[in-house]
């Protein structure tokens, strides 16, 4: 089956294969500056251990959420369109270790003739749980369908 | 919690935009590139045009980069200190003489996409303030703030929900 294939097939309890990335200290600041976040604790190894109280510099918020919107479109392709992203932080991702994000499908749902998948993900390092995180993705209900077609009351996320 | 337990100027605050902002640069190619390198994003819809003028009608931008699009340079032409993008949350740390800040929860709803060129303009609305609490960092308060973006021509592209939580240690 093709990737899109695949994901029309996506059923409650499927898991999404993990994806584990080395994390640097340049991973931390690339993401830092693609997200236009200057705060030093996330480029300035000194100012997050003397201001912040932390080992070193961490992966900043909105870091977080761009590295979930790449795990659930990996899984979807490029017509998995996303309709929600909510994540909890409850732990700092450092350079140094790899972390890894894993997720399980938790509901498949239509409604209004768009087909929602409800991923529930977490991010971890080092055996801690850093971020926990739930996304809602529109996928293709049928052949032909493409859910980047949807407008005003039709999209409903 | 009740808005009995909170001061009267805060209650104000709450479900009222605040700070509408226009943003000051358009949506680029060249961040969402950005964007995607720092995830090693490879979805097609990004890199190959062809593939998103057949999918979404033309180029758009990742949805979860929504607010980078309203994070200000750190300096532009006048300026003497760096602009804070949310300035809501600052005001809180100010008005409960909290020094310390952190985000703990984020919430995104995605609406009409965001397309190169776009210049998007945005609100800020206090949704909810807690009483003291004491947490791991530190003695301080969480509040909600929400900040909708719409696109020039007033569609609503996206609403984030941040929980913050401002505390003294």
């Amino acid at each position: 089956m093709d990737s899109l294939s695949n994901v029309m097939a996506v059923a409650v309890g499927d898991e999404l294969p993990p994806l584990t990335k080395d994390v640097s200290a340049t991973t931390i600041v690339l993401g830092a500056l693609a997200t236009r976040d200057w705060r030093p604790m996330h480029h300035d190894h000194d100012f997050a251990v003397h201001h912040n109280g932390t080992r070193d510099i961490f992966m900043n918020t909105p870091n977080f959420a761009a590295w979930l919107e790449r795990y659930v479109t990996d899984f979807t392709g490029p017509y998995g369109r996303l309709g929600r992203l909510k994540f909890q932080m409850r732990d700092s991702v450092f350079p140094g270790a790899p972390m890894t994000i894993t997720g399980t499908v938790e509901d498949v749902s239509e409604r209004d003739g768009c087909r929602w998948v409800d991923v529930r993900m977490a991010i971890e390092q080092e055996q801690r749980v850093c971020v926990t995180a739930t996304a809602r993705v529109a996928v293709p209900a049928v052949d032909n369908d493409n859910p980047w077609s949807r407008r005003d009351d039709a999209w409903r996320p | 919690m009740t808005t009995d337990e909170l001061p009267s100027d805060v209650v104000a605050l709450l479900d009222t935009p605040m700070y509408p902002e226009a943003g000051t640069f358009p949506v680029e190619q060249g961040y969402i590139w950005t964007s995607c390198a720092s995830v090693e994003n490879g979805n097609p819809l990004y890199w190959d045009p062809r593939l998103a003028d057949e999918i979404t009608g033309g180029p758009v931008a990742p949805p979860s980069m929504l607010s980078v699009w309203f994070r200000p340079h750190h300096w532009h032409p006048g300026a003497t200190e760096p602009a804070v993008p949310l300035q809501l949350h600052f005001d809180l740390k100010a008005r409960f003489g909290l020094p310390e800040a952190v985000i703990t929860d984020y919430a995104m709803e995605f609406f009409e996409p965001v397309r190169i060129g776009d210049l998007l303009s945005t609100d800020q609305t206090l949704r909810s303030v807690s009483v003291e609490k004491t947490t791991k960092l530190g003695v301080g308060r969480f509040w909600v703030i929400e900040v909708s973006y719409r696109n020039q021509h007033g569609v609503l592209v996206g609403v984030d929900s941040l929980t913050g939580f401002g505390y003294r240690r």
